[in-house]
């Protein structure tokens, strides 16, 4: 079966357990891998994992991006370099699905908006940030069936697998997380936090999603739907576990989630890892299934 | 007696806790005119710094944290505007405060700010204490859970906040659970290795009942600047007694430039009557120091005991065995739900 090819930008954590998904992909096959260190770990890796490489930034791929057929590319550097190297692709005719907390481009949750995202062919997707793919699909599952007000989520990450990146741009996964409660979510006002916890051995990702209804909840109604999105995303994530609850006390619901990963690049407890590459590689690859069908038609590059 | 003569004449800065640690202890509920009393009062005896806003700093209204009866701006704004000599501080952890309000907290006229991370992880710091310089705050850098890092981690990651920009680097004792040469070891290590402008500081909690004997350990280890709070009012078995720790320093020689009897008396006459709970150490809070857990747990933890009929030290001990570190909240109620199931107390769902 025709794979579509992919170019992995960033040579991170995400960069690399990306590999490992989109290897394992019916539909999606991984070429490139682009970092700025050549003594990288992450490049060296991609290497032995027969992808080419380059040190060079965006800009040592796209001389390539024409002869490789490369039709959808992954971001995973930072919020601050994403706008350009979406700009670079995009011309050159380049589906984007980002990984930063950029969020140029519409906010996307497989579950909740995936298929609306794919039919308008919206040239650049950000998945928003592991946390917000880990809860936003229950705050959907609450607001889908009454009116949330506020919507709040704690998530507990496991040291090491919080890579350099995110730590020193926290403020912009909080900003980002926030908004994605509100604008996928439902929720009116959205509040993120974020815990980096270094116990040994490593937690397990954690995530807590209380929602504060408009009117009582109607529980039955609010729990058959948390239970059903909870299938939904273990489709993608095998490891999308819930605790504890659903929890009722007046109009707040308290849902008690864990992320087990699939241990690809870094061990199961970095759930927050592997939810966020599985989720652009479920969004990549109803992209690339629709573009293999000829029912979206990537747009022709504008320099040729 | 060699070692507190030793400390004759080395000048210490005092700062006032009870403001936003002891928000903690009243479930977040002290009341603008209520702050406004206790910050002026401190004032006039002469504390120096006050920390104001919810107990978990800015950012902190929240499920998770609970909601005070007003906008940390609210506070910030009206302790502020009254204070004669005294500057107002806050508190900002990344992950739940944000740059954005740091800049709030400064337009309401906050001068200084602690910026905590959990022991390790320092390097979420870098963006907010750069920040904070830029706006020109007293800027410390503030390890919380200090007794999960030994002295040499200590050491590196202060080092790596006096290179984001701290003046100051506290060790921050939050489960009480630290003993004078825990404080010792850390505070010296610290002091090694940071250029000899930086300050040490040194947080208190009282769960043990060492909040006095650890901050005059970390004054001989190196550290200028002590934490504490009028009558204690602050997490857990509450922090160290703002008021018998000026005593102590005043007989052993060490310059606060606080009024002793002034201080005494803003405990007694205005915080005392103020507390919902005797703020001391009971058993629930000494499990909090015995078993190293984040003294913020222990309403929680009591709360979650009451619902699901699981005793308040199982889960707290549960938690500290968990490694669970402050923000994590959340999981004392999964905790207890969890252990309530096993112990036939809730259905599986």
């Amino acid at each position: 079966m025709k794979k579509i090819r992919c170019a992995l930008i960033g040579s991170g954590n995400i960069g690399t357990d990306l590999i490992y998904k989109i290897q394992r992909s019916e539909v999606l096959e991984p070429v490139w891998m682009v970092g700025i260190d050549p003594e990288s770990e992450g490049l060296a890796r991609a290497r032995a994992m027969g992808l080419k490489t380059t040190a060079e930034g965006v800009d040592g791929l796209l001389p390539h991006v024409l002869e490789d057929n490369i039709q959808i590319a992954f971001d995973a550097t930072s919020a601050y370099v994403h706008a350009e190297n979406s700009r670079k692709l995009n011309e050159l005719g380049v589906l984007m699905i980002d990984l930063t907390p950029a969020a140029i481009g519409p906010l996307c949750v497989p579950p909740v908006n995936l298929r609306q995202h794919a039919e308008k062919l919206e040239m650049n997707v950000n998945m928003i940030s592991c946390a917000g793919q880990a809860t936003i699909p229950v705050v959907h599952a609450v607001s889908r069936i009454q009116s949330v007000g506020y919507a709040e989520i704690v998530a507990s990450l496991a040291s090491k697998s919080v890579g350099p990146g995110t730590r020193a741009n926290l403020d912009e996964f909080t900003y980002t997380t926030s908004s994605a409660l509100e604008k996928v979510g439902g929720a009116r006002k959205g509040k993120a936090l974020a815990i980096i916890n270094p116990a040994e051995p490593p937690m397990i990702m954690r995530n807590t999603i209380y929602c504060l209804t408009d009117d009582e909840p109607d529980q039955d109604r609010i729990t058959a739907s948390i239970l059903e999105m909870i299938g939904e995303v273990q489709k993608y994530v095998p490891g999308y576990r819930l605790v504890n609850g659903p929890l009722f006390d007046g109009n707040k619901v308290t849902v008690f989630m864990e992320v087990a990963g699939l241990g690809d690049y870094l061990p199961t407890y970095a759930g927050n890892l592997n939810i966020m590459t599985a989720a652009a590689t479920r969004t990549a690859e109803m992209f690339a299934e629709e573009i293999i069908k000829g029912t979206i038609q990537l747009p022709a590059p504008e320099v040729a | 007696m060699s070692q507190s003569n030793s400390l004759k004449g080395r000048k210490v800065i005092l700062h006032d806790m009870c403001l936003r640690d002891g928000m903690h202890a009243k479930r977040e509920q002290i009341s603008v005119e209520q702050m406004v009393k206790v910050a002026s009062a401190l004032d006039a005896a002469g504390v120096p710094y006050i920390q104001v806003t919810h107990g978990a700093g800015l950012g902190g209204n929240s499920l998770q944290h609970g909601f005070a009866p007003h906008s940390n701006e609210e506070y910030i704004s009206a302790v502020a505007a009254q204070m004669k000599q005294a500057k107002v501080s806050v508190l900002l952890i990344p992950g739940l405060g944000t740059m954005k309000e740091l800049q709030s907290a400064y337009d309401c006229g906050a001068r200084s700010v602690h910026v905590a991370t959990h022991c390790t992880e320092a390097d979420t710091s870098p963006q907010h204490i750069a920040f904070a310089r830029k706006l020109g705050m007293d800027t410390s850098g503030f390890l919380m859970m200090a007794h999960l890092n030994d002295a040499a981690g200590i050491a590196r990651q202060g080092k790596l906040m006096e290179s984001y920009g701290a003046q100051t680097v506290y060790v921050t004792d939050s489960a009480g659970f630290m003993l004078p040469e825990d404080v010792k070891a850390r505070i010296g290590a610290l002091r090694e290795v940071l250029n000899p402008e930086t300050e040490i500081g040194f947080h208190g909690h009282h769960n043990l009942g060492m909040g006095i004997a650890n901050s005059i350990a970390a004054i001989e280890a190196g550290a200028s600047c002590i934490d504490g709070s009028a009558a204690g009012l602050g997490a857990g078995a509450g922090n160290t007694p703002l008021e018998v720790f000026a005593a102590v320093c005043e007989r052993m020689g060490i310059e606060t430039g606080v009024d002793l009897f002034k201080l005494m008396d803003v405990a007694e006459d205005i915080i005392v009557p103020m507390m919902e709970h005797v703020v001391r150490v009971d058993r629930e809070s000494l499990t909090l120091g015995y078993a190293g857990v984040y003294s913020t747990f222990l309403l929680h933890s009591k709360r979650a005991s009451e619902r699901f009929g699981v005793p308040a030290r199982d889960i707290l001990v549960e938690l500290g065995r968990k490694k669970m570190i402050g923000g994590q909240e959340d999981m004392i109620l999964d905790t207890a739900m969890t252990m309530a199931k096993e112990r036939g107390l809730l259905k599986s769902a």
